[in-house]
């Protein structure tokens, strides 16, 4: 409530020197970390060879490649993430409390182990038989590992606090379970569901770690965008590293445009 | 019944993508004997790479704490020209490829790169060494204590400061005894997300590292090493190692967060 409040007057004015010292170090350390590096990529990218580095053959599949299996895996864990979500808030078992820790594995655990991990259970060497390694199957699988919290954080506190009064009002005048989900629940954490399923899209379309094991690299097959700009700095091209990089970069600037939107939209009653 | 089937479904798809996985590293790790096990992390390598894993961290983890606050004070308590573009650019690391961030570093103070000629010319050794793969990790894990303590900067707000300032306070008394007491939670809860991410950073740290084995190789760049040579006991030992550091990480953040939300 603080936050759409007026701020008070000030009463006493702070110290200036202190502001512009904080001030200066937020602005220094953002520009050494993320600004410089970040300006360097993208001068390196305006070469003429940009159009020819990115428009190659190979570019265009990884590319392809990686935003397909990236917006299959947000959309299923947008569907299944939702479905958890709902489970963790509304339902009631023994160990839901393990659960609902479990679910920031993917967050805690590092990729490279994520990676190791599947092709442990779903390698060639898998217990249960199925072996998907060196597939687009592997590569999806993979990807639905590390986005798998995005969509359950993201709506699990908007399903919390949602009143339950309304739907019990919306049975009790008729409505089946399936209209009460899709005119009253749904409208609620809609906003929650699409923020978590773009960042969940644009971590699965930066995503390394988990792949270099599970899917082969094989280049127009299972090659995915990251993993061709760290094969193309291995080899050497910096011009076509640099012009994947950097539209994926700009996927990046792109889905946090997306969900400042979406945050606006999900609090515009609020401030209001 | 309907209830029954979503647990059904949920539960299931936990299973085969989280849980399942997990157990299948406990059970190819030990699968000969404990002593294996061991003997693959007390390799000199090996511990090595977790020295290496854990100097990084002890160096990023503080730098990204002191940034975290400070910003989210900037954000929250500041009106100053340009705040969209550091909000944009702090959240920027969780939407960003981390291949593209050690690309990046590596057009910066690489061959040909605009800081090339004045560090080689000092001397001093960025890329292939500690400095890149340290500015590496700290792109990469700079948005969590700034994302955690700005919500609770502002459901806060600002009464005990002004407060704290009229009876006379400074800005720094008023910082250490009323500020950070109050965001203390907010914090930690950030300080741990962070140090999980630094420890298990790959892609940024692989492109900047050199993967020089002995050297310049991290406990995630060991496992790749290990897999590819076909070592799959010392990748699945180090694996769990890190998963066991995951699993505290989970424990730790499991704590905390209740706490998050209590009135403070």
């Amino acid at each position: 409530m603080a936050a759409s409040a007026t701020p008070l007057p000030r009463l006493v004015e702070r110290g200036s020197a202190g502001d512009a010292l904080s001030l200066g170090f937020v602005t220094a350390f953002l520009s050494v970390v993320v600004c410089l590096p970040i300006a360097a990529l993208v001068w390196a990218s305006t070469g003429g060879a940009f159009w020819t580095a990115v428009s190659s053959a190979e570019a265009v599949a990884a590319l392809k490649l990686t935003l397909a299996v990236a917006a299959a895996a947000a959309l299923v864990n947008a569907v299944l993430g939702t479905i958890t979500a709902w489970v963790l808030v509304r339902d009631e078992f023994r160990g839901k409390s393990v659960v609902d820790a479990v679910i920031d594995l993917p967050f805690a655990l590092p990729t490279i182990v994520a990676g190791l991990v599947l092709l442990a259970l779903y390698g060639p060497h898998s217990p249960v038989g199925v072996n998907i390694a060196f597939t687009r199957t592997a590569i999806f699988l993979a990807l639905l590992f590390v986005t798998l919290p995005f969509v359950v954080r993201t709506v699990q506190p908007v399903l919390r606090e949602l009143d339950t009064e309304m739907e019990d009002a919306a049975r009790s005048l008729g409505a089946a379970d399936r209209t009460v989900f899709r005119r009253i629940v749904l409208p609620t954490i809609l906003p929650g569901i699409l923020s978590g399923v773009t960042l969940a899209f644009a971590r699965a379309v930066g995503e390394i770690g988990a792949l270099v094991i599970i899917s082969g690299n094989l280049p127009y097959k299972t090659e995915v965008a990251s993993v061709f700009v760290f094969n193309r700095i291995q080899t050497g091209d910096r011009a076509g590293a640099a012009a994947v990089a950097v539209v994926l970069l700009a996927i990046s600037f792109a889905v946090l445009l997306a969900v400042g939107g979406l945050r606006r939209l999900a609090t515009r009653h609020e401030r209001a | 019944m309907r209830k029954v089937g979503l647990r059904v479904v949920a539960l299931g798809y936990l299973g085969l993508v989280l849980v399942g996985p997990l157990t299948m590293v406990f059970w190819r790790t030990f699968e000969h004997g404990f002593g294996t096990f061991w003997s693959t992390l007390s390799e000199p390598n090996t511990v090595h790479a977790f020295e290496l894993t854990l100097l990084v961290a002890a160096i990023a983890v503080p730098l990204n704490t002191v940034f975290g606050i400070v910003c989210a004070l900037a954000i929250v308590r500041r009106r100053f020209p340009g705040k969209g573009i550091v909000n944009a650019f702090v959240d920027l690391p969780l939407a960003l490829s981390p291949v593209v961030v050690g690309l990046s570093l590596f057009l910066l103070y690489g061959r040909g790169g605009w800081f090339y000629g004045f560090f080689t010319g000092h001397g001093v050794q960025i890329l292939f060494a500690l400095p890149s793969m340290v500015l590496a990790t700290v792109f990469v894990s700079l948005p969590f204590v700034a994302r955690e303590v700005v919500p609770t900067l502002r459901e806060i707000g600002e009464e005990q400061e002004q407060a704290a300032h009229t009876l006379g306070a400074s800005g720094w008394q008023t910082f250490w005894r009323v500020t950070l007491p109050s965001i203390r939670w907010a914090v930690i809860y950030g300080v741990v997300l962070t140090t999980a991410r630094c420890l298990g950073e790959y892609g940024a740290v692989a492109v900047v590292s050199g993967r020089i084995e002995g050297k310049t190789e991290t406990a995630t760049l060991r496992v790749q090493d290990q897999y590819e040579n076909f070592n799959l006991a010392g990748a699945y030992g180090i694996s769990l190692a890190l998963a066991a550091i995951a699993v505290c990480v989970l424990v730790a953040m499991t704590m905390l967060r209740p706490r998050e939300g209590a009135p403070a």
